[in-house]
């Protein structure tokens, strides 16, 4: 065991926890954001996708020994009022189904278009691909993207 | 809600008549309360003019807490806006709970309007004297009650005083369908913003103070058995509290954190006994089906006489895998078990068989068990299963027995981990397919002739049907062109891998294999697989199969509709092909065109076109999402889904060796409904069987080779 400190969300919290933890489960057990979801604990589902420093991470596969010290923004940081440009969006487009997977997709979609604010359809492939949805939600995700980058904010907050 | 005692239930299931929705025949307990106006156990309007309506029925991403409480609240006359949505936990007031079978809207259609139109008709009346005039002066609307003559107007929550004294109506009118204002209306999902936000809670989510973790290791050989197992080394992790048997096969490994529990579980030492299977492999599993094959088997369907149609003989075998169902969210429940009563907060299909399951592995009488429903990540037939809430109640029961916790309750969360979930699941059917027809000069088939040979999942689970058919087959396997002599047969094979309902259950199999062979006919009779199929419908009527009547007119109806919307009859572009197929299940008709190119012998799907006739459109926001999910899960489960065994252990552990469908394969979907009045029928299940057969035969007219076995990728 061992204590970090981790800036999420903009706030600094201290943790005492095996070095190797994966942040997923610092995110869910220890600081109580369970916003951030298990999928398959070995980054092949981005159901755990969050962002440090900016870029889209698979917390399951991510020991909190990596990020500490390092800004961690997770889907309860994303927009101060649940309603980042991109989670307006996913509302218009009734991107859900089940849900479970889709605070995956937002964060992937939101550090995509922090890079590209008007994404093409093959970089929206290529930046979501690795987050699996088994409701089959993939073509809405696609349309929820164009939206938001659409609006004109796709980078800002 | 308090759920009536099981004697009260037993009164009550009496007087009503068994069998019967009993929510719309009893008064809720509170009805007895003058501040909350209750005439039903769905609903609920209080002073504050709160308009609250219960949802039976378990959310794994169908929509069901936004569909069915529009069909309350169109019949109650609500203003959609003021609506709250409750969900019920195990009750037993709600009938049959479990959420399966594409059933939740066409079960409670009826309940629902009636416990909608009743409480309607109550609160007219009590506007009625509370002004003292004549009741048919008075309508309801958007939540309230006018006297049309004096204008005057009273809100719900106004009436509840006076509503909560009057007599309950049991027979009401129903509204006409042309009246409609919210069924049939594009609805925002209820549930949508709180997922979108990170503050939905799912099975997994749920969290309550002291609260532990497990994981459980499982012997990897199914039908295997726990000989003994060293905890030494897990017990050295910190966090983890406590280590023991679970049933006969599983040691749980309970810690304060998931991950710590993870690493206890990974450092113990486990000796397993093996068991009979421990030479299974999948090629044997085949063998057997191939041996069941020589059987004979039970008539699902019979008419005319295929032995003695005269005409060119076609043949051909099919072939399906075991499939994984894969819900992102894996297994897990969460128990607390106190001595003389049990809570579970469970992600389940099944809150009733949790309840009745958990109090039997406890040992309590089952109105001591308390489940309630927690949002659910997918459950496509995996949370048909309970066995997450019996593990989660054992290893809590034994936290307590330990004195593990000290202030008289032991929670704990059982989770499973993707690895579990994938080998540790109950799977799709295997089977084999054994068709044959007869082509009278015209080449259009005189005789049809269909063999399912698959092992029951019913029937494995200690429940078989009347002649050893497994009970889903009347909703799945009709055959929908009336020819003169047809034979539908199911022999039953036994296998000991763990069977389980999975989107679509035996639907899936007998289309791919029937609506693949129908086209393989249209070829051999040189005709166009769509126009093959409009002559075999050409004639309207009506066929029996089991308690379903079908329709070939509504079968031709969505046939037409997905070619007509396809552009059937116009050339595709140089490199594009497509195939068609159509297949009535859980009581709705659909029809698919799947358009592909084949890109280094592999097919890729670009668009798929879908027509359905499910009566009527609850939400047709929802029916969309449910049509394109179910084709991107079908496309899955035809290109890669495949569970195999080797040594008696499923080979299968992750996403990287049972492949879903990525955004980088998922075609468009557009996906178009007859309109109709009819009573609304499925929609979760009936767009995933036409996919793999439109599929395969899109592949044949690009390749001229015919898939004849799942997966279509090997």
């Amino acid at each position: 065991m061992a204590e970090f400190t981790l800036l999420v969300n903009g706030n600094e919290k201290r943790v005492t926890v095996a070095p190797e933890t994966p942040l997923l489960w610092v995110l869910r057990d220890t600081l109580e954001l369970t916003g951030t979801k298990y999928g398959c604990g070995a980054g092949l589902c981005g159901a755990c996708t969050v962002h440090v420093e900016g870029n889209a991470t698979r917390s399951c596969s991510t020991p909190v020994s990596q990020v500490a010290g390092k800004n961690i923004t997770t889907i309860e940081g994303l927009s101060a009022n649940g309603l980042h440009v991109l989670q307006q969006a996913w509302i218009t487009e009734e991107v859900a189904q089940c849900g479970y997977c889709q605070t995956g997709q937002i964060m992937a979609a939101a550090a995509l278009l922090a890079k590209s604010a008007v994404p093409t359809d093959d970089q929206i492939t290529q930046a979501m691909n690795g987050n699996l949805c088994r409701c089959g939600t993939y073509e809405r995700i696609r349309k929820a993207i164009h939206r938001a980058a659409q609006s004109g904010t796709g980078g800002a907050r | 809600m308090s759920p009536l005692s099981r004697r009260e239930f037993v009164a009550v299931g009496a007087a009503a008549g068994a069998g019967l929705v009993i929510g719309f025949y009893l008064p809720h307990k509170s009805q007895a309360n003058a501040q909350v106006f209750s005439p039903n156990a769905y609903l609920r309007i209080t002073p504050d003019n709160k308009v609250t309506i219960v949802v039976a029925r378990s959310e794994m991403g169908q929509g069901v807490r936004t569909a069915l409480p529009m069909i309350l609240a169109e019949e109650l006359e609500a203003d959609w806006k003021q609506i709250q949505i409750e969900q019920a936990g195990a009750s037993l007031l709600y009938g049959d709970q479990t959420t399966g079978g594409s059933a939740s809207v066409r079960t409670t259609w009826d309940p629902m309007r009636k416990a909608g139109a009743a409480a309607r008709e109550m609160l007219i009346t009590a506007a009625a004297l509370t002004w003292g005039v004549p009741r048919s002066g008075c309508v309801a609307q958007s939540g309230s009650v006018v006297h049309t003559a004096s204008n005057r107007r009273l809100s719900y929550g106004e009436l509840v005083a006076k509503a909560v004294t009057l007599p309950i109506p049991t027979d009401v009118p129903l509204k006409q369908s042309k009246d409609y204002k919210i069924v049939g209306q594009r609805l925002s999902r209820v549930d949508t913003p709180a997922k979108l936000k990170g503050e939905a809670v799912f099975g997994i989510d749920f969290r309550m103070p002291g609260m532990k973790y497990a994981v459980l290791s499982r012997c990897p050989v199914i039908g295997g058995k726990l000989v003994s197992f060293d905890d030494a080394e897990s017990k050295k992790i910190s966090g983890v509290k406590y280590v023991g048997k679970v049933g006969d096969a599983a040691v749980a490994v309970v810690a304060d954190a998931v991950w710590a529990a993870m690493e206890g579980r990974r450092l113990l030492n486990v000796k397993w006994d093996d068991g009979p299977n421990k030479n299974l492999n999948t090629a044997a599993v085949i063998d057997s089906l191939k041996q069941a094959a020589a059987k004979k088997g039970a008539s699902l369907f019979s008419v005319g006489d295929v032995s003695k149609a005269k005409g060119r003989t076609i043949t051909a075998e099919y072939r399906l895998p075991f499939m994984a169902h894969a819900p992102m969210e894996p297994g897990n429940c969460t128990a607390n078990y106190q001595g003389a009563s049990c809570e579970l907060w469970a992600p389940t299909q099944v809150p009733q068989d949790c309840r009745d399951s958990v109090a039997q592995a406890v040992g309590l009488d089952p109105d001591r068990v308390k489940v309630s429903v927690t949002l659910m990540g997918g459950g496509f037939g995996r949370r048909l299963e309970h066995d997450y809430a019996v593990e989660a109640a054992v290893v809590s029961k034994a936290l307590y027995d330990a004195k593990i916790t000290a202030d008289g309750g032991a929670p704990v969360k059982v989770i499973w981990t993707r690895e579990d979930d994938m080998r540790f699941s109950t799977y799709r059917p295997a089977s084999l397919h054994q068709l044959s027809a007869t082509l009278d000069g015209a080449g259009l088939p005189v005789a049809f002739t269909h063999r399912l040979i698959a092992p029951s999942i019913s029937g494995q689970k200690g429940q078989p049907g009347p002649n050893g058919i497994d009970p889903d087959l009347p909703d799945e396997a009709a055959f929908l062109y009336p020819l003169p002599n047809v034979s539908l047969e199911y022999v039953l094979a036994e296998t000991p891998v763990p069977l389980g309902w999975m989107r679509s259950v035996y639907a899936l199999q007998a289309a791919f294999a029937s609506e693949s062979f129908i086209d393989e006919l249209a070829v051999a009779a040189g005709k166009d697989p769509f126009e093959y199929r409009l002559q075999m419908l050409a004639k309207d009527q009506d066929i029996q199969y089991f308690t379903t009547t079908w329709h070939t007119a509504r079968m031709r109806g969505v046939l037409q509709l997905a070619a007509e919307k396809a552009e059937w009859k116009n050339p595709l572009p140089t490199g594009r092909f497509r195939g068609i197929a159509c297949f009535g299940c859980f009581s709705s008709y659909m029809a698919e065109v799947v358009e592909i190119s084949m890109e280094n012998d592999t097919p890729r799907v670009h668009r798929v076109i879908a027509a359905v006739d499910c009566g009527q459109v609850v939400n047709p926001g929802i029916l969309e999402q449910q049509i394109q999910g179910g084709i991107v899960y079908a496309l899955s489960n035809a290109l890669r889904a495949k569970i195999t065994v080797e040594n008696g252990r499923v080979v299968q552990g992750n996403f990287d060796d049972y492949v879903p469908v990525r955004m980088d394969e998922s075609p468009v979907v557009e996906v178009y409904a007859v309109p109709s009045p009819e009573v609304p029928t499925g929609i979760g299940e009936p767009s995933v069987p036409p996919l793999a057969p439109a599929l395969c035969n899109a592949i044949y007219t690009a390749t001229k080779k015919r898939a004849r076995a799942l997966p279509i990728l090997g």
